[in-house]
């Protein structure tokens, strides 16, 4: 409740603070608009044109379906991304054996391409949920896992000892040290991860599934209708901004105000 | 002397550097123990040992009081808890409620001079001397029955000092507890301890037991410059600290010395 207040009353300075994202982003459609203006319609259609396509996707409700069948399935991938890798990861963090055992498992996973994951989801998972949701998931899980493992080892070498002449239990040390450091970590990576799991979703629906943005897109694509497929583009992309800013951004400004105080 | 911390023939290796060897203490309950000596004797290794944040290798350490508390050279307090939940962690790691818990961490606050509008920010809002007695009431409010310190004032102002003396030997007169007090600074070994034990580098060992005399919180200033005066002119303290001339054991000085 005190959180929930606290994020209120700092909702006006957030909100203010938008006005610089909103005109760099603005400025990136005017140079959108003057690309359009130099190529044609054909090959990139005007913002306007394509915002109007948005907007009829949205209103016919012919979007609001695909868009949540891949909001599922990126967030459930990015969920199971974050659990196992937060865990894993915590717990290599504290063993030194562990935390360089999985370095390399982490460059090798983050070095996989997802394309190949997804070839062989594919085959594994074939045409169904499974698919999209596995590949999420192992495209997000090195990223999420190294931020927990590096907020681990990073943890003060004076907090800790202070922690065991204090006795602190080890629930204490999990919930009142580790976290709170942890999360410095945990929160970027997981955002990163978010931003990703989008990506990664559409890539595996247009190439395995037969509904979702991806799917849409393939078929906007095989029509050759510009228009529809940077309006799909679009809904992806604006939904991320959305979920980015308006839910995890200030969760993590309310999470981390101790970081600002005194500085 | 009855049961308390007691070291024996303490002796501690990094490796192939012998950090400690051959160190015996005792430190009764009511009583202050002050160990000095120049930076990297091997004075912080001996107080990890005492608070077992490491485990002997050779000698013995008795520490039958319980519970213990520390104070740590810098105040490590959890930068992302206020400072209040900062004095209650000790008491929330036994398993004390939240309202009790805190009830305790405030009237220790307010008795050691951390106004209350203090208690709900953040380490990072508060003073250098703000901080330190928030550890300082993080350790007192466990009302614990040793009390070891690692150069706990040393970043402080003479006033500020002064105070946190003050108010330590006043809390020590009410609860009888032992206190163990690291540092490099004479004066306040002299100021706080009933007994002043130097220590010499490589290896840390004990070359010098001095007593100043009376009550530490009967000593004037005039009192405590002279028996740090004193302490200074010992031939072993300055060949510990590495100061210039032999230096002489004064004849008839305000406080005791004894064998090592």
């Amino acid at each position: 409740m005190r959180l929930l207040w606290r994020g209120l009353r700092g909702l006006p300075a957030y909100l203010w603070s938008g006005w610089g994202a909103i005109a760099s982003l603005l400025l990136f459609i005017a140079l959108w608009e003057l690309g359009a203006g130099f190529y044609g319609p054909l090959i990139l259609p005007d913002p306007l044109t394509t915002f109007a396509t948005l907007g009829q996707l949205l209103q016919s409700g012919a979007a609001w379906p695909e868009l949540r069948t891949t909001a599922q399935r990126a967030l459930l991938g990015l969920l199971l991304a974050a659990g196992v890798g937060s865990a894993l990861g915590l717990l290599a963090g504290l063993s030194m054996t562990a935390a360089m055992m999985a370095r390399p498992w982490v460059t090798l996973l983050l070095g996989m391409p997802p394309i190949a994951w997804l070839v062989l989801a594919m085959l594994w998972f074939g045409a169904g949920d499974g698919t999209p949701v596995f590949t999420v998931f192992v495209a997000c899980l090195p990223v999420v896992f190294t931020g927990a493992l590096q907020g681990t080892r990073t943890l003060d070498l004076h907090l800790r000892d202070m922690a065991r002449a204090y006795s602190l239990p080890w629930r204490m040390r999990l919930i009142d040290l580790y976290l709170p450091h942890v999360t410095a970590y945990l929160f970027p990576a997981w955002i990163t991860a978010l931003g990703s799991s989008w990506k990664v979703a559409v890539m595996a629906e247009l190439l395995a599934t037969s509904d979702g943005v991806g799917a849409a897109l393939a078929v906007t694509r095989a029509h050759l209708d510009m228009g529809a497929s940077l309006a799909w583009i679009c809904a992806v992309v604006g939904s991320l901004l959305l979920l980015e800013y308006g839910l995890l951004e200030p969760i993590k400004r309310a999470l981390e105000r101790w970081r600002e105080a005194g500085a | 002397m009855s049961a308390g911390l007691q070291v024996r023939a303490l002796r501690h290796a990094y490796g192939p550097t012998v950090v400690l060897d051959g160190v015996d203490l005792a430190v009764p309950p009511g009583r202050t123990v002050a160990l000095v000596g120049p930076s990297g004797c091997g004075k912080t290794t001996l107080l990890h040992l005492c608070t077992g944040l490491l485990a002997p290798q050779q000698g013995e350490i008795v520490q039958p009081l319980e519970p213990a508390a520390v104070m740590f050279q810098q105040p490590r307090l959890l930068p992302w808890m206020n400072t209040l939940d900062n004095i209650a962690l000790g008491l929330k790691a036994r398993g004390m409620g939240r309202q009790a818990r805190h009830q305790r961490a405030r009237d220790m606050a307010l008795a050691l001079g951390l106004p209350d509008q203090a208690l709900a920010q953040y380490p990072a809002e508060l003073s250098g001397g703000m901080q330190s007695r928030a550890a300082l009431a993080r350790a007192l409010v466990l009302q614990p029955a040793l009390l070891l310190m690692d150069e706990p004032f040393a970043a402080l102002d003479v006033g500020l000092r002064y105070q946190l003396h003050q108010l330590l030997l006043a809390r020590q007169a009410q609860t009888a507890m032992a206190v163990l007090l690291i540092t490099h600074d004479l004066m306040e070994a002299v100021r706080l301890a009933d007994d002043v034990l130097v220590m010499a580098p490589a290896p840390g060992r004990i070359v010098a037991h001095y007593q100043p005399p009376g009550a530490a919180l009967a000593r004037d200033d005039a009192l405590v410059h002279q028996c740090a005066a004193e302490l200074q002119q010992h031939p072993a303290v300055r060949t510990a600290f590495s100061l210039p001339g032999a230096g002489q054991m004064p004849a008839s000085g305000p406080g005791a010395w004894h064998a090592p």
